[in-house]
């Protein structure tokens, strides 16, 4: 008995150093087939379902029988003037978000490094991070109140400086600036995180030798801060570029009404819109596939550049 | 800390532009919320003639009353807890499994590049709304909770973040010692590499909580019935659209769930949760997102 098992083991152990790593690989397979599955059916077969945006797809046909009408849609996009102005807000929206949740985080991340108080540091990202963490539908309804013109806080705020009541989020000439504002107000705090862990690994000599050469803090943070920065700072630039045709759906979807669709549609309410609400499957493919594929064009390049310039990999 | 620059005129009058502007930032970021609060605690006429600052007026708990005699936010209200809690679950130990073999080396495991992109290729292009709409529909998942819960149940950046957590905290030997004493797959993952990984799994099921509890979009396209409807989906629809037409309430109700201060305690409830978790687990989830960071 005792003899048997020791045999057992022991061939065990020479299969293991025969085959050292390739045992049991079926197992590791298996365990992928769940996620596997999953992905296949909810990623991959809408990509199939693509092939609506070059036909009229018409529900009692189906994929097989309706008629193939190619490139039509894409060039009624091009055609429409609604379509041209849905692109345009979305690549001004989408650009200004860019820059600004670069910057203010950035910026945020720097001032936040120079307090020297750590409970009145703590106390201040916890706060900040918060408003990351509820969603546009309560932030939504929240700015909707503040916002209004009759009686909002913000305009009853205004209106001691003798300010007249603003419709903020009726107002062509003010919804982009609220959606911006809000946007980063919401994921400014959230986004200093990355660039604060930055900060924390920058090596301490490299400040003792300056100040011992007599750099003022603002020559340290120019010299020293920055420079050591600016692989995170393209990391986060240069991947942000995979999301200029991403305006946020979210927060727009849950702050705009038809008054200010003129600049405040975006592609992705727009597919909703036309898509979903309207029905219109396959103009509303054509739309949503074209901004896909160059979403997909500038991630591609935006990976390429993280890797290239801050040697960046996704996995 | 004694640096010279800290002495200096300029550094000071730096340090308290910077403390005070902070504090702005900081206070910017939780007055709505205190306002909200104190609508919704304020009395009905109070919050109607826009009295109500950053305290209550007419202190009331009436609005919550109302809230909580509503019959479709109570449900909706239990649609949420149980999608967050299969829906966490389920995603989890989904990803889990599938963060295992992901995170062997290409030697131990051929094939695991090619997985790989299989899940990264959909963080870089996806069929969008209308197709993954029609799928979910055609499966007949619509008006269950399955439609909620499937779709978004593999998300590819968190399994990244479960791969690099595995690759990086589970000890190579004590694994190759397990796999000596004849231990197959199964066992290693669940005897070693999940209790070594409970910070990492407590940080990603957070944020799959969150992102569950605060979905709105699928509850409004999959679920026809407002019996299904998730919180967020209720909240949008009363607080954000304005639309009573799916409610078949009666006028009184309509009326009380129209008034401003019954919409406060309703969008408060709503950020209740968040609130109350998140302070606690704020050091896990910066913790969590800094070691996913430092991948680079």
């Amino acid at each position: 008995m005792q003899s048997a098992v020791n045999v057992k083991k022991q061939t065990a152990t020479l299969e293991v150093q025969k085959t050292p790593k390739r045992r049991g690989t079926w197992q590791l397979h298996a365990m992928l087939l769940p996620a596997l599955a999953i992905v296949f059916i909810f990623q991959y077969i809408p990509m199939f379902g693509l092939v609506m945006a070059f036909q009229d797809y018409e529900p009692w046909l189906g994929f097989l029988h309706s008629p193939w009408v190619g490139f039509e849609h894409f060039k009624t996009m091009f055609e429409y003037e609604d379509a041209r102005q849905v692109i345009w807000n979305t690549l001004v929206i989408s650009t200004l978000k860019i820059i600004f949740n670069l910057g203010v985080p950035l910026t945020f991340a720097l001032l936040l490094n120079e307090v020297y108080m750590m409970k009145f540091k703590r106390t201040v990202q916890t706060i900040v991070y918060l408003p990351h963490f509820l969603s546009w539908v309560i932030l939504g309804g929240i700015l909707i109140d503040m916002l209004s013109p009759e009686g909002g806080i913000v305009n009853r705020f205004l209106s001691l400086f003798g300010v007249q009541p603003i419709f903020f989020l009726g107002d062509n000439d003010w919804f982009r600036t609220v959606v911006v504002v809000t946007d980063i107000w919401k994921e400014c705090g959230f986004n200093t995180i990355v660039f604060l862990a930055a900060l924390t690994s920058i090596n301490p000599s490299l400040y003792e030798a300056a100040i011992v050469d007599g750099a003022n803090r603002w020559q340290q943070t120019i010299y020293i801060t920055l420079p050591s920065m600016l692989p995170i700072i393209i990391v986060v630039g240069t991947l942000s570029l995979g999301n200029i045709l991403n305006a946020g759906f979210d927060q727009i979807l849950n702050l705009y009404n038809p008054l200010v669709y003129k600049t405040g549609d975006i592609i992705d309410t727009y597919v909703y819109r036309v898509g979903l609400l309207n029905g219109d499957f396959s103009y509303a493919t054509a739309v949503g596939l074209f901004k896909s594929i160059i979403s997909f064009i500038l991630v591609v390049i935006g990976y390429r550049l993280a890797y290239k310039y801050a040697n960046y990999k996704i996995f | 800390m004694n640096h010279h620059y800290q002495k200096s005129l300029s550094y000071k009058i730096f340090t308290i532009f910077n403390y005070t502007f902070l504090t702005v930032a900081a206070l910017l970021c939780i007055l709505p919320l205190i306002h909200i609060l104190a609508v919704s605690f304020s009395g009905s006429a109070a919050a109607t003639a826009n009295l109500v600052g950053f305290w209550p007026v007419d202190f009331t708990l009436d609005a919550y009353e109302k809230t909580i005699g509503n019959e479709n936010f109570l449900r909706s209200l239990w649609n949420s807890f149980l999608r967050v809690v299969l829906g966490t679950a389920i995603s989890m130990a989904v990803m889990l499994c599938a963060a295992y073999p992901l995170s062997k080396s290409d030697k131990a495991f051929r094939g695991r590049k090619i997985y790989m992109w299989f899940f990264v290729f959909t963080m870089l292009f996806h069929g969008g709304l209308v197709p993954t709409y029609m799928v979910v529909t055609k499966l007949g998942l619509t008006d269950t909770i399955w439609a909620l819960i499937l779709p978004s149940a593999v998300s590819s950046f968190n399994l990244i973040l479960l791969v690099n957590f595995f690759r990086t905290s589970v000890p190579k030997s004590l694994e190759e010692a397990a796999l000596m004493d004849g231990a197959n797959h199964f066992t290693i993952f669940w005897k070693i590499y999940l209790p070594i990984s409970v910070p990492a799994i407590a940080t990603i099921s957070l944020f799959t909580m969150v992102f569950h509890w605060n979905s709105w979009f699928d509850g409004m396209i999959y679920m026809s019935d407002v019996k299904h409807y998730p919180l967020s989906t209720f909240l949008q629809t009363i607080i954000v659209q304005q639309d009573f037409t799916k409610m078949s309430v009666d006028a009184e109700t309509l009326q009380n769930l129209s008034e401003r201060t019954v919409k406060a305690a309703q969008i408060f409830i709503a950020a209740l949760p968040m609130l109350i978790v998140y302070p606690f687990v704020q050091k896990f989830f910066v913790k969590g997102i800094v070691l996913g960071a430092e991948k680079e």
